[in-house]
């Protein structure tokens, strides 16, 4: 802290104006923060060994007593390396993304607040509505990254191993591995979009607290409560409301004539999650004290 | 409580970097930790808050910067209302508050650096070279590139006020920044200070640190259990009454010295040898030293006394050491 060899203080020029691509900034900076976090790049890595386990277990055991049954389209695998995708996937919505997706957007407020961020941003200052705007679209993205490294882990894995080719759909139709490569392209894309309910479940959450861990874990109850209820026959009335109601419609695109319909009413009811969440997350963070 | 001898009083709002206004903050436990403040912080003043632990100095901080609403009262930055002006005066405000926030898994550097790409009023092209420039403000340009978990307290204060000091500033708002400094960063931050306030800049800077605010405050207030007691510069605040007057003389004129003071108008005249003390009242110091010459006395000192900072912060927050509330 030699005095000798800092510039003078400069006085400040005139009123501030707003740079050009402001929200930009602020969202490359965010994407950065969430996108190069060790822990967050741990997640993906995680994410992206499951189809490379189900497919190393399902190229050693088959041919053998064991190798059949298992969850639904494992035993399409070995035919066809394409069907490790989606049998990745399916094995993770339960609860796999759920908890990573509950530690991404509940940490995004709670732990900028735990560690005194979220004080000195909103001192720069960052309006409230566009923080929380660029943390919801970082959840958003990594939400994408999530099903991406499990669905190009899975390509990869099950070319190996399996190989692909063309795709026999549930019926038993067969189309050529162009179309079997868009259906699973639409299958990413479902998935993927299937968690933005929960993302705002869990930026709501995180708004509510200084504690990451509590939005984290009120997050993954929140999927896990919401399976439960699925289950319980008694609700039936009340299932299609249900976060995770519409999960597993993802085979829709397996049928021989995709009913859009179908698909539509499970990205609606995500729709739905979100706007309703995330304008909880906006009256309750534009309005709360940061004493954090 | 003493009446509040404030001498920016009725000047116009334009004048004051801060000003608030019965601001009162009950918090939702029902406890009131601010309570009608009327804080006044001249432009080009450096203001010293004092106040004991949980006096409501953060929280009236906070309040004015529009981190907390206020339950009522308001609050005006460089003369605009908060919150609502927010986007408009906080990027000309510096502020450290209850302690540096920062990734603990980012470098000081990267840190710096994400503050920065977040403002939305700040030029990209010139980022490189101010956050270099603000590190290196802060003696922090070795360590830059650690990770901020491993920087010591010290380190990590110092990290806090280079991000207060990443543009040139109208008014800082530092809360306890010399919180974990070694000597020379506490006298470093002292010159940072004198040498910002030279400049033009405001500083509103709280502080346990008696002494240094003594050394660089144009401008004081104390604060005690969520009231503002006094505010003003410190040498109006010592009330004349208990200023004391020194003076020496010789064996032979002590007497006679003696009874000048007391028909000066000064009271509580004591001697001791050839040193007599006396409450100065409202008599001006230079008056005695012509009184002696002129009735012949011999004067061989004459100092006087205001009671210390320290002094004054005692007799109105009080000798208790527990924490208010
Ligand atoms: N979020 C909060 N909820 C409830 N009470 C609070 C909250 N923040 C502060 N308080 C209370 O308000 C009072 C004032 O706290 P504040 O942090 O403003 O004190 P301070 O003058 O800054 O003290 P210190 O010198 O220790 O920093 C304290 O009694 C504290 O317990
Ligand atoms: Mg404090």
């Amino acid at each position: 802290m030699s005095r000798a060899d800092v510039a003078p203080v400069e006085a400040p020029a005139g009123p501030p104006t707003r740079a050009h691509g402001a929200f930009g900034r602020l969202l490359a900076s965010e994407l950065r923060l969430v996108l190069g976090r060790r822990r967050n790049l741990v997640l993906l890595a995680g994410l992206a060994l499951v189809p490379v386990l189900i497919g190393t277990v399902v190229l050693v055991t088959q041919d053998t007593a064991v190798g059949a049954g298992g969850p639904p389209f494992l035993d399409r695998v070995t035919g066809n390396g394409l069907f490790l995708v989606l049998t990745a996937l399916v094995a993770c919505l339960p609860l796999l993304l759920p908890l990573v997706m509950g530690i991404v957007a509940g940490d995004a407020v709670a732990g900028e607040a735990q560690a005194g961020t979220l004080r000195y941003l909103l001192l720069v200052p960052v309006p409230r509505t566009r923080l929380l705007v660029a943390k919801a679209l970082a959840v958003l993205v990594f939400a994408a990254c999530t099903v991406l490294a499990i669905a190009l882990s899975g390509l990869v894995t099950g070319a190996a191993y399996f190989g692909v080719g063309d795709v026999t759909l549930l019926s038993g139709d067969t189309v050529p591995m162009a179309e079997g490569l868009l259906r699973t392209a639409g299958i990413v894309a479902y998935v993927g979009l299937s968690l933005t309910g929960l993302g705002a479940v869990g930026l709501f959450f995180s708004t509510l607290t200084e504690v990451p861990v509590a939005a984290m874990a009120a997050t993954v109850v929140v999927a896990v409560v919401s399976g439960v209820l699925d289950a319980l026959p008694q609700l039936s009335a009340v299932h299609g409301a249900l976060l995770t109601h519409h999960w597993l419609d993802v085979g829709e695109l397996l049928r021989t004539q995709v009913d859009l319909g179908v698909l539509g009413q499970g990205l609606a009811v995500q729709a739905a999650w979100a706007a309703v969440f995330g304008a909880l997350a906006w009256s309750r963070f534009t309005t709360a004290d940061v004493s954090s | 409580m003493r009446s509040v001898p404030s001498t920016t009083s009725g000047a116009p709002g334009h004048d004051l970097a801060v000003r608030t206004r019965g601001l009162t903050k009950r918090f939702r436990s029902g406890q009131v930790a601010v309570d009608g403040v009327d804080l006044e912080v001249p432009r080009g003043a450096v203001y010293g808050f004092l106040g004991p632990n949980g006096s409501g100095k953060t929280t009236t901080l906070r309040m004015v910067l529009g981190l907390v609403a206020p339950t009522s009262g308001t609050a005006t930055l460089l003369g605009e209302p908060m919150p609502g002006a927010g986007p408009r005066v906080l990027p000309r405000v510096g502020a450290l508050v209850e302690g540096p926030g920062f990734h603990p898994y980012l470098s000081g550097r990267a840190n710096l650096e994400r503050l920065d790409a977040v403002d939305a009023t700040a030029d990209p092209r010139t980022r490189e070279r101010r956050t270099a420039a603000a590190l290196d403000r802060v003696g922090l340009a070795p360590a830059a590139r650690k990770p901020f978990r491993q920087y010591s307290l010290g380190m990590k204060q110092r990290l806090g006020l280079a991000a207060a000091l990443l543009r040139p500033r109208d008014l800082l708002v530092l809360d306890e920044p010399t919180n974990g400094l070694d000597p020379q960063g506490t006298r470093e931050v002292r010159h940072l200070l004198r040498e910002l306030a030279d400049a033009g800049t405001t500083v509103l800077v709280s502080s346990h640190l008696l002494g240094e605010v003594e050394q660089v405050c144009s401008h004081v207030g104390v604060m005690s259990r969520g009231r503002l007691l006094v505010q003003g510069p410190p040498h109006e605040l010592a009330a004349d009454a208990e200023t004391t007057v020194v003076v020496t003389t010789t064996v032979a004129c002590v007497d006679g010295a003696g009874r000048l003071l007391a028909d000066l108008g000064l009271t509580d005249v004591r001697v001791e040898g050839t040193v007599l003390t006396a409450r100065l009242g409202l008599v001006a110091p230079e008056k005695i030293s012509a009184a002696m010459v002129g009735a012949g006395l011999d004067l061989v000192g004459l100092e006087v006394r205001r009671p210390s900072l320290e002094s004054l912060f005692v007799e109105l927050t009080g000798e208790g050491f527990d924490v208010a509330r």
